[in-house]
């Protein structure tokens, strides 16, 4: 394993202004030799452990399991340092960042966990740390903005379009572009261009390297179907990766059906299937409108208000090898309750998504990437249900 | 004459020392406005006019550019419509299309490229479409005679400019500073520096750009070697503010061209 995927089939690439086209490469370079030293992989395992909190458990939800006759088992990232499975690329990207000479970290956050996780790992190591996030998302995620600043990062409004997570991303990107020397971009979701869908995916691997091994000992079996939710499609592909290979295994994406895929306010360009587009450096399926500009996602929940998705996810769809479907708000939000009810477990909205759509088509052995808890969504649930 | 043809021409027949290049956005504030710009535009001293399609996420640009680009769309700007104010302004003076790549991607590079012909415009810059990108593109502006004029920055090591200015069309668009478009104060350090690198890895002229905003600014980048200078934000500025934008615009224009004298 030498090789930096550039392209998953047609999908990928590097649709960036030329600024950024030697730091690409040099990331790629120093992904390269950190996968291959071993130093690297200790430090980054011990972090892991130690600090954020791996590995983390399987679980079986035994009280969906009753109501629903399914055998739903849950891979409980939630129970990591931060809330989520965010700390997993945000860990092993600064490492990286380091190694490369790079004391500035820039990222960009939805609903607040990648830009918490990043905090996190730049207070734990020193580095200075520089977050874009949409003031929509500002308002609706209000805890993780007051935690990032307590962390010691700078938190940058982001006023542009919809200000969501898109518009967060492409200000990133110009903070980048500015900064290329002596910043690095990490990226938080498997998007962007070449080589960040692979570096995100090889980082949050472990969630189903982890979740394959767990399973083999506690059921004797590997899953049939993993099934998580995708915004822009970390938390899925690592939670899939290991199990590429194991044709059996049927996996399915979830994404944001926002109020209802006919009425164009969502955030599901894999299920919508809309024409292949650029966004944020590669290509792969978004939405957007005839002539080729991007739309606007819509979706309760911050994580998965995005307009695009990973390249690799688009090749997975159009290849078969997994599926995606979309659960919308309403039945977001009231699987965001029944869980918390039945389980004891406060998902985070987004993975609320996959829980529904899992709770209404239980199987035999699924195995549910939990990928984050819903302290954060307290107040707009809350809002949004009374 | 082909679009390659007219842009060697625009910098051959240069009234001064440098081409003076400015940037316009299609529709912004609207479509007739934006036409009588450009129009001042070549009125008031332009070589060659860039007129920028107006795109929801616009990676490079800053946010004055950023900001037009919003307004335009939000007031109903479309690729077709802005194709006719590229048709409008390169029937006065010679012009390129200034656009990102998912718009043409979209259209498709082939039908985009012969819609650029019908619109009499001579050359296409993608600020997000970097040599390992642009095949499929150049083949399909080759084809026409239209210029692929790629970018070069600062940041871009030696060999990699060797590749990129020996595939340049029309001419090597050279970025002055790492970063977004936007006006900047002072003078880009090491211009001469910068000038002089794309000079000597590229057969076509070197037109410098992002941050020029003041006249005295565009003389020093001329007296630094550049065959062309592009004005970007600036004048948008100018169409964003004055009550008479193209009037407005026509003015600032001809301070430029005075400085290049
Ligand atoms: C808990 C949680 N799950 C999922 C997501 C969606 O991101 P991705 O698709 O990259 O996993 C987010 C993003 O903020 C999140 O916080």
């Amino acid at each position: 394993m030498t090789e930096v995927e550039h392209r998953f089939g047609p999908y990928g690439g590097r649709y960036v202004p030329e600024t950024l086209m030697p730091a690409l490469v040099e990331l790629e370079d120093a992904w390269i030799a950190a996968r291959n030293d071993p130093a690297y992989g200790a430090e980054l395992g011990i972090l892991l452990r130690d600090f954020a909190g791996r590995p983390t458990p399987l679980y079986r939800a035994e009280r969906i399991n009753e109501l629903t006759g399914g055998d739903l088992w849950l891979k409980r990232e939630d129970l990591l340092h931060t809330g989520a499975h965010k700390i997993n690329n945000a860990l092993g990207q600064a490492l990286l960042a380091i190694r490369m000479g790079k004391r500035r970290i820039i990222a960009e956050t939805g609903a607040g966990q990648h830009g918490v996780a990043t905090a996190v790992a730049c207070a734990r190591l020193g580095l200075e740390c520089v977050v874009y996030m949409g003031a929509e998302d500002i308002r609706r995620q209000l805890p993780n903005v007051e935690r990032m600043r307590l962390l010691g990062a700078t938190v940058a409004p982001v006023e542009s379009g919809a200000k969501t997570l898109k518009e967060a991303v492409s200000e990133a990107i110009r903070d980048w572009v500015a900064t290329v020397e002596t910043s690095h971009y990490i990226i938080g979701s498997a998007v962007g261009p070449a080589p960040f869908p692979a570096i995100v995916r090889d980082l949050q691997r472990v969630i189903s390297d982890e979740a394959r091994a767990q399973m083999l000992d506690r059921t004797g079996d590997l899953p049939k179907r993993v099934i998580a939710c995708v915004g822009g499609g970390s938390n899925a592909i690592g939670g899939f990766a290991a199990f590429l290979d194991d044709a059996e295994v049927e996996l399915i994406g979830v994404e944001a059906a926002g109020e209802g895929l006919d009425s164009g306010r969502h955030g599901a360009p894999l299920t919508a299937g809309g024409r292949p587009g650029i966004l944020h450096g590669s290509l792969s399926a978004i939405m957007q409108d005839d002539e080729g500009q991007i739309a606007e996602a819509h979706s309760v929940s911050a994580g998965l208000d995005y307009p695009g998705s990973g390249p690799q996810h688009a090749w997975l769809r159009e290849t078969g090898r997994a599926t995606y479907v979309a659960v919308n708000d309403t039945d977001a939000l009231a699987a965001f309750r029944r869980v918390s009810e039945l389980e004891g477990i406060i998902p985070a909205l987004e993975t609320a998504h996959a829980f529904s759509w899992v709770m209404a088509n239980p199987g035999e052995r699924d195995l549910l990437i939990l990928s984050g808890r819903g302290d954060k969504d307290l107040a707009e649930v809350i809002a949004r249900t009374s | 004459m082909t679009g390659c043809e007219r842009i060697a021409g625009a910098f051959e027949g240069r009234a001064g020392r440098a081409a003076l290049m400015p940037y316009m956005m299609a529709c912004f504030p609207d479509e007739q406005t934006s036409i009588a710009i450009g129009l001042a535009c070549a009125a008031n001293g332009a070589d060659l006019v860039e007129v920028g399609i107006p795109y929801s996420d616009p990676l490079a640009d800053g946010p004055v550019i950023h900001e037009a680009a919003t307004q335009a769309l939000r007031n109903g700007a479309t690729v077709t419509a802005s194709l006719r104010v590229a048709k409008a302004v390169s029937e006065a003076v010679p012009t390129v299309v200034m656009c990102y790549a998912n718009l043409v991607l979209s259209m498709g590079w082939e039908p985009f490229a012969a819609e650029l012909v019908e619109a009499g415009v001579s050359g296409l810059i993608c600020p997000d479409l970097p040599l390992e990108e642009a095949p499929e593109a150049l083949a399909a502006l080759d084809a026409h005679g239209l210029a692929l004029v790629p970018l070069v920055a600062p940041t871009t090591p030696d060999s990699r400019l060797a590749d990129i200015g020996s595939r340049a069309r029309g001419f090597l668009y050279t970025v002055s500073v790492a970063g977004t478009t936007g006006e900047r104060s002072g003078s880009a350090v090491g211009i001469d520096a910068v000038v002089e690198r794309a000079r000597a890895n590229t057969p076509v002229p070197v037109a410098v750009g992002f941050g020029i905003s003041t006249p005295e600014q565009a003389s020093s980048t001329a007296d630094a070697g550049a065959e062309g200078v592009i004005i970007g934000s600036r004048l948008i500025r100018e169409a964003a503010t004055a009550a008479d934008p193209a009037a407005a615009v026509g003015l600032v224009v001809k301070d430029f061209a005075d400085s290049l004298r």
